[in-house]
């Protein structure tokens, strides 16, 4: 207290400053709560299947729509399989498509956004045009295209995702290299004689990861959400996979007497989802109290 | 003006040329001989020489080229050719089952203003207070929750449960209320936060202070001056719900069994009905790029600030 008190306000301000620079994640609680939730689902999905040792594939016609019991802890589907572990199962197909499609897209994106801001020119011009005019579609519709002529799959829906959701990530990473371009810092490096592969690599990337991490992070839910959709409507992943949009449609006939055929898968992405969202806001704060403070 | 007018004509022309060029792309890599799809449709054993009759009506002996550019040519007169299911011309069947989509559309959208614009203003007054926590809890369940899902469990509390409402299809004003809601919620609660934000902003100004001084009444202040001025930003992002209510109509479409364009395209995949998918694919791009154009130019007349900018720049 009496140290405070003999510090200069200065002093105060220096300090809360750079108290708030390393503010732990946990002080932000939507990327606490998101982390705990996604976390906690990731153990049980791994965890569980040990516990509960039954095929998700595995049709058992004599112990079908079972409740919920210890061998079944969420009953059994109208193939009498296992739903827990089927919904394990679609957890691991989900977030493993949906992780494919980020890092490709990040792949595809990031280079072209660095290309595009850094080069100029007739160059940018050119794949802003391409961007501007495949940016105007929505995902859903270029899936439809996809799926409608190249017949429904996964792969065909991975494919269709992926064209469309690249061009965000251009577009956030060519703005960001605009902006950086006209700093003092790079024209510093550059009258030092850096090269092209250093600027891109040592000054431009630092500031492009968090965005993109953030946008990133923000996608997953949304892709999630497509895949599932999708799936949900017979144009992604196709029986007997146990995806989650697909495990809704499977539970569609028998809606009205065991509702809970669909509400577990439904609540499987709406958990997930919502903990990609609240990861990507409580990042997004994250950065946006590091950049006011510093 | 003219000028963005000029750049966005210019821009539309290039989305749907991509587009056609990725149809036609498409379309070519599609499994199956159309030739043999369309035979197979009109139920005859077909011999080589009808084969061959058909190839040469439908153009399918000349080069790529001249296929795309003659197929062009068909899509600009709006020609989309029958479909392979009904022999209807594709371009009537669009015009009936497009005020179906509308329809869900206006539904939607009304929901989305009803809910929105007083939760947005009331987040706003009571900002920080539990209001503004339950429109932000709100938020993120529309941003989490699968459309098909809501619909689902909406349907089954509604319908089958409760019994006050009908599970699908149209008729009565009463059928419109359920996929309204499932299509309206997820945007009804980002709007919510949009004009919240917006509002805030424009509370914090200075000709708010004054019209405060002045004794205008707070709510007087809310409406006539900050839920006005916060619309304005909040009409750009319209665009891209354009988007979302085009392809969230696909998924509700099928969900409740709503005869519009959405209901139509999947059925069309289903049947491998590549005449109707095409259109399908190449309208929704028109119309998804000719709303974007009326939103900028609905913005520009709305604020005036934008027009001098430009105004400047030429």
């Amino acid at each position: 207290m009496s140290s405070t008190r003999s510090m200069t306000n200065v002093d105060v301000a220096e300090k809360r400053r750079i108290a708030s620079y390393w503010k732990p994640m946990w002080q932000v609680p939507q990327l606490t709560i998101g982390t705990a939730i996604l976390v906690t689902f990731i153990l049980i999905v791994l965890v569980g299947p040990c516990f509960v040792a039954n095929d998700p594939l595995h049709i058992q016609m004599s112990e079908r729509l079972q409740p919920a019991s210890w061998n079944y802890p969420l009953g059994t589907d109208h193939l009498g399989r296992c739903i827990f572990t089927r919904l394990a199962e679609g957890a691991k197909l989900t977030l493993g498509v949906a992780g494919i499609i980020i890092i490709v897209t990040i792949i595809i994106g990031v280079p072209l956004g660095l290309l595009c801001g850094y080069a100029g020119g007739r160059l940018d011009s050119f794949i802003m045009r391409v961007v501007d005019g495949i940016g105007a579609l929505p995902e859903i519709i270029v899936a439809i295209a996809v799926s409608g002529f190249l017949g429904p799959s996964l792969t065909n829906l991975l494919i269709a995702i992926i064209a469309v959701k690249w061009i965000e990530y251009v577009r956030l990473v060519r703005s960001i290299v605009l902006i950086e371009r006209e700093k003092e810092y790079i024209e510093a490096a550059r009258a030092a004689g850096f090269g092209t592969w250093h600027m891109i690599r040592r000054q431009l990337l630092p500031h492009i990861i968090s965005p993109v991490v953030i946008l990133a992070s923000l996608d997953i839910g949304k892709i999630i959400l497509i895949i599932s959709s999708l799936s949900y409507l017979g144009l992604g992943a196709q029986p007997p996979a146990p995806e989650w949009g697909a495990m809704l449609n499977d539970g569609r006939p028998y809606f009205q007497t065991i509702p809970e055929m669909m509400i577990y898968p439904g609540l499987c992405i709406m958990l997930v989802v919502m903990s990609c969202n609240l990861i990507g806001d409580g990042l997004r704060q994250l950065l946006n109290i590091r950049h006011k403070k510093i | 003006m003219l000028t963005m007018i000029k750049e966005r004509l210019i821009q539309l022309g290039i989305v749907l040329f991509l587009l056609s060029l990725v149809t036609f792309t498409l379309m070519k890599l599609a499994p199956g001989d159309p030739v043999f799809i369309i035979l197979k449709a009109d139920e005859v054993a077909a011999t080589t020489a009808d084969e061959e009759a058909l190839r040469k009506e439908l153009g399918l002996h000349q080069p790529l080229f001249i296929q795309y550019t003659d197929w062009l040519a068909r899509l600009v007169q709006l020609d989309f050719g029958t479909s392979l299911i009904n022999g209807k011309p594709v371009w009537q069947n669009m015009i009936e089952r497009f005020p179906v989509t509308l329809e869900l559309a206006a539904g939607s959208l009304f929901v989305m203003l009803a809910i929105s614009i007083p939760l947005g203003m009331l987040a706003a007054k009571y900002e920080g207070k539990w209001l503004d926590h339950v429109s932000s809890i709100l938020a993120l369940l529309g941003a989490s929750i699968p459309a098909f899902w809501l619909g689902l469990m909406l349907i089954y509390g509604f319908s089958y449960r409760l019994g006050w409402l009908p599970t699908m299809g149209t008729g009565s004003a009463a059928h419109l209320i359920l996929p309204s809601i499932t299509l309206g919620f997820g945007l009804a609660a980002i709007y919510a936060r949009l004009l919240r934000a917006g509002i805030l902003e424009v509370l914090a100004q200075e000709y708010i202070r004054t019209a405060r001084a002045r004794g205008v009444g707070e709510w007087r202040i809310m409406y006539k001056h900050a839920l006005r001025a916060a619309l304005i930003p909040v009409m750009t992002v319209f665009g891209s719900s354009a988007g979302s209510i085009l392809a969230g109509s696909v998924i509700i479409e099928t969900l409740f069994s709503w005869p519009g364009l959405g209901d139509m395209v999947i059925d069309a995949i289903f049947n491998r009905d590549y005449p109707v998918i095409q259109a399908y694919v190449m309208i929704s791009g028109c119309l998804m790029v000719m709303v974007n154009l009326m939103i900028d130019l609905c913005y520009t007349w709305i604020d005036p600030r934008v027009r001098y900018r430009k105004g400047e720049m030429m």
